[in-house]
């Protein structure tokens, strides 16, 4: 029984969310349907755990879909890259889930409650199906599951806030235009190659050398992805969805969806290509590595300027992938590493962040703008405490796991002698205390405008408490991330880089 | 006999558990108000500790944390380290008594909050004493600017505010951008984040780059306070007297000098810094702000104004001192520490009795009180002698170290340099006494001076004169330092 478990964990952690949305979909009930999703997400969550302690001792964990086997049939690939991202989507998943049980119902109607679950439960679904399969066309197709059930969940939005109509329908179209390009380019790989298995591709591309239609695939599914991995400039549908989207699904959101995406440039950069190769050296230095810096500072300086909470960490967001995507530009062992490191920390820390946000606006029943945390953090005092040892962790301060992030990525940028590299990453982290500090000042500093008496539930704050135990965990004790993201990144640019 | 690693643990969590129980007795003030002064005493009987070993040859060290492979929380007693520990521990006990009667005095309000975040920073102060590895030292030299930014702040009203924001914008900002990617360029480099006594990066780095990562160093630790990036101590004099007493006279600002020689003799190594000459450009840094910083003092008529330019100034002779490159200088600098410490402690206090006792802040207003405060003005001027270095004060032998080190490595300007500052110091001190005893009193004002904060201020103005008798372990550890013995 274990045996047949293990065996087809790689399916079942996509599975269990998958087909609970069907069942979830269908039943009326708002305790009962909420109840389905949180199993199921912690059942994934448990399989993800499963299936890392398989990866430690197989390295490698393949499955053929249907027992076709692959290059022909669909195959599945967990290894110690993969395992990364889905280790951060289930475990996002189940903290969000409980997290969205009291949140939710404070915006959605009653009668949609139980749609919602059910496409929460896709849209995870989706995620991880994206990093699982090792399959590019099959890849696409969990990349608009995924899509277009979390357009769905932010046009859910509009039950409080119209806007997340345009907000959604903007995701909409320009997730289209990404997935588009994307499969343009896979099948543009599909005509030269024949075969659509990234393992069996990776070594097709080796004979095929300036190939145009390989340059152009190639071109096509990078700026595909660039779209859904919210990259500068192609970022602009993400501060709007995350901004307008329920609160609880902008955590989910904000906290997993581009982390996938990114996880996918990674494995289309180093592992579908060659990074010795002349296409990816050129492609990592003159398009990701200056689109990082930009984004970085372009980012903070949006966040600086904002004053809605949601839309703010939502820029916030944008240039911290910035830092993920030049790490992966600088492409060595040591940088691509670090990108991993801060692909998990900064799910850690984003999801924390918007949770606070959450249940700021669920206590004061009002969007969240600077202007109306002036005081907040004394009527609250646990979600302000979790709200600043998070930002803090933003921040990169030492004993957090942002500080982690920040080391690596700094370490890897000096080795590779980018010592500009370096002090950039840290001017642009400076400019991030500002809009930090503006939002901890009003929330301590600044007087009230009229007395508030809040409760804090604690159905809100144990997630959110767990989440910030987390980014104080992974401050403390960090040899688990590091470690896996080393391997993960020796895994893609082979051990000598 | 206490193991090394409990002695350590001590020390630095005294501090610790006084910041954790302030909170549970804010409703008993005499008990809350006990335990600072007492943690002072428990912490400084672990550093005396720490020191004799250290006189005896040994190196207490202290694994406590791995955060990940070659990333760890380590505590060695250096003998720099030893000194440094010993000065923030002890001048906490006086500081501590001090506040109390300070914050009573003077009615502040949120004194609870005052006493946790107080004994918060002593403790980062001794964590960075006793720093292990870059590291270590980087995360709790960030720990103490966030401990004092509440103390920075603590009248919550618009201008506290504004120093507060200048003050974390400058030191964190320069931390974070300068001093940080160093510290890692230093991992790079050598492979790792320990520091040795000799030096680390001989052999290791291309000489060409070294002053190069000197000024990161340099300019990444604010709390030096070197031009151009001493702007925030006198902006975080908007604090209350205690906190620019122990913190922006001994805990932070020696924190800073303090990580500035540890990187130039740990991290560089004098032989390296005189074989390249990487700090030759540092030495002319610190002479510029040693004797502009005394200028501007000059004409600052606010008490804690004119002390808080003659820190930066003072500071900048433990830089100098450090980038002379030259045992003897080294030895210097660090003697430097414990008496500008003692001497500049008790000059705050001093400022403090005059605003709780007298209501006054300004140096023009103190005509012809000295009769009314004699013995707080007499401290005020054995303070001064200490500052200027005049014998029979501690301060006369640092300056005599720096002189013989300034010859010894062939800068006859500083000593120049040296000269010119002393009678600055001499002219902007020594007015203050002197408007007090022999100007004439313009009008009278009530006097009431807590016994607290009297009796600190006297022991602490007697401390300057022991460490003149007294220097001997201290410089017996200063050789060790630099290999002498």
């Amino acid at each position: 029984m274990t045996d047949i478990l293990i065996k087809n964990l790689p399916i079942l952690v996509v599975l269990c969310p998958l087909m609970m949305s069907l069942i979830v979909v269908l039943i009326p009930n708002i305790f009962l349907s909420s109840l389905l999703t949180f199993a199921s997400t912690f059942v994934a969550f448990i399989f993800s755990i499963l299936l890392y302690q398989e990866v430690q001792i197989h390295s490698t964990i393949s499955y053929a879909l249907g027992n076709w086997a692959p290059p022909i049939g669909i195959e599945y690939v967990i290894d110690k890259v993969s395992i990364i991202p889905i280790i951060i989507i289930t475990l996002i998943g189940f903290l969000t889930t409980i997290f969205s049980s009291k949140v939710m119902p404070d915006e959605i109607n009653e009668t949609s409650i139980s749609k919602v679950y059910s496409l929460w439960l896709l849209a995870i679904a989706g995620l991880i199906g994206l990093v699982t399969t090792g399959d590019a066309f099959n890849l696409f197709v969990f990349l608009e599951i995924s899509s277009l059930a979390s357009v769905a969940l932010v046009a859910m939005g509009a039950q409080k806030d119209k806007q997340a109509l345009v907000a959604a329908y903007n995701y909409l179209i320009i997730g289209a235009v990404g997935a588009t390009l994307y499969v343009i380019g896979v099948g543009l790989l599909y005509g030269i190659t024949g075969t659509l298995n990234m393992a069996d591709l990776s070594e097709r591309v080796v004979d095929l050398k300036n190939n145009k239609a390989l340059i152009a695939g190639f071109g096509f599914m990078i700026v595909g992805i660039m779209v859904k991995a919210a990259i500068f400039p192609m970022h602009i549908w993400l501060p709007k969805a995350y901004a307008y989207a329920p609160s609880a699904v902008s955590v989910l959101l904000a906290a997993t969806a581009t982390k996938a995406s990114l996880y996918i440039l990674a494995r289309i950069l180093f592992s579908v290509f060659d990074i010795a190769d002349n296409l990816i050296i050129n492609t990592l230095s003159y398009v990701i590595l200056p689109l990082s810096i930009i984004a970085m500072f372009a980012g903070t300086i949006m966040a600086i300027y904002e004053k809605d909470i949601k839309r703010l960490l939502a820029h916030s967001s944008v240039a911290q992938i910035g830092y993920i995507t030049l790490a992966f530009a600088i492409g060595t062992k040591a940088s691509v590493a670090a990108g991993f490191i801060h692909v998990f920390n900064h799910a850690l820390i984003k999801g924390a962040l918007f949770m606070a946000i959450t249940s700021i606006s669920f206590y004061i029943q009002k969007r969240v703008t600077l202007s109306n945390l002036s005081g907040l953090g004394r009527a609250m005092p646990i979600t302000f405490f979790c709200f600043v040892i998070c930002s803090l962790s933003l921040a990169g301060l030492p004993l957090t796991a942002g500080f982690i992030s920040k080391l690596y990525l700094i370490k890897a940028s000096i080795s590779a002698d980018g010592l500009w590299i370096a002090i950039l990453i840290l001017f642009s982290s400076a400019l991030s205390v500002i809009y930090l500090w503006k939002m901890i000042e009003a929330l301590w500093l600044q007087q009230p405008k009229k007395e508030i008496i809040i409760k804090e539930n604690p159905k809100i704050y144990t997630s959110l408490l767990i989440i910030t135990f987390l980014n104080i965990y992974f401050g403390l004790d960090a040899s688990f991330v590091v470690d896996s993201s080393i391997e993960a990144a020796e895994k893609l640019v082979g051990v000598s880089k | 006999m206490i193991s090394f690693e409990n002695l350590i643990l001590i020390t630095l969590l005294s501090p610790l558990l006084v910041c954790l129980l302030t909170p549970l007795l804010s409703s008993r003030t005499i008990l809350r108000d006990i335990l600072g002064p007492l943690g002072g005493i428990i912490s400084s009987w672990g550093a005396i500790q720490l020191m004799a070993s250290i006189l005896n040859g040994e190196q207490p060290r202290l694994e406590l944390l791995q955060i990940a492979e070659g990333i760890s929380i380590s505590f060695v007693v250096t003998p720099l380290g030893a000194i440094f520990g010993l000065v923030a521990s002890v001048l906490w006990i006086f500081a501590a008594i001090y506040s109390v009667g300070y914050m009573r005095g003077n009615k502040e309000k949120n004194q609870t909050r005052f006493y946790i975040f107080y004994a918060m920073a002593v403790h980062a102060a001794l964590c960075i004493a006793y720093a292990g590895d870059l590291l270590t030292l980087f995360i709790f030299y960030e720990v103490l600017t966030f401990s004092t930014y509440p103390l920075v702040t603590h009248k919550q009203n618009e201008m506290a505010q504004k120093a507060g924001r200048l003050y974390m914008s400058i030191l964190v900002g320069t931390s974070v951008i300068l001093l940080l990617p160093a510290i890692i360029w230093v991992w790079v480099v050598t492979g790792s984040l320990e520091m040795s006594q000799n030096g680390v990066l001989d052999g290791r780095m291309n000489p060409e780059y070294a002053p190069y990562l000197l000024a990161m160093f340099v300019f990444g630790i604010g709390k030096a306070a070197l031009m151009p990036i001493h702007k925030w101590l006198p902006a975080a004099m908007v604090a209350p007297t205690p906190v620019s007493a122990l913190l922006h006279a001994v805990a932070v600002v020696k924190a800073g000098v303090f990580t500035m020689l540890l990187i130039l003799t740990n991290v560089f190594g004098i032989d390296f810094l005189s074989k390249t000459g990487a700090s030759n450009w540092l030495v002319w840094l610190a002479s510029f702000t040693l004797l502009t910083t005394s200028i501007i003092a000059i004409y600052k008529d606010d008490i804690k104004a004119r002390l808080a330019y003659s820190t930066i100034s003072q500071l900048s002779y433990i830089t100098l001192g450090g980038a002379l490159a030259s045992s003897m200088a080294t030895q210097g600098a660090t003697l430097h520490i414990i008496t500008h410490a003692a001497g500049k402690i008790t000059l705050f206090f001093v400022a403090g009795a005059i605003y709780v006792g007298a209501k006054m802040s300004k140096i023009s207003e103190l005509n012809g009180h000295g009769k009314s405060m004699p013995l707080i003005f007499l401290a005020f001027f054995v303070g001064s002698l200490s500052i200027i270095g005049v014998p029979p004060m501690g301060g006369s032998w640092s300056k005599f170290f720096l002189m013989l080190g300034a010859a010894e490595s062939g800068y006859i300007t500083v000593i120049a340099v040296f000269c010119i500052s002393t009678i600055l110091n001499a002219y902007y001190l020594m007015e203050i006494p002197a408007r007090a005893f022999f100007f004439k009193k313009e009008r009278e004002v009530k006097i009431k001076i807590p016994i607290l904060i009297t009796i600190p201020t006297l022991i602490t103005c007697f401390l300057t004169i022991l460490l003149f008798f007294f220097i001997e372990p201290f410089e017996n550890l200063t050789s060790i330092m630099v290999n002498k013995l």
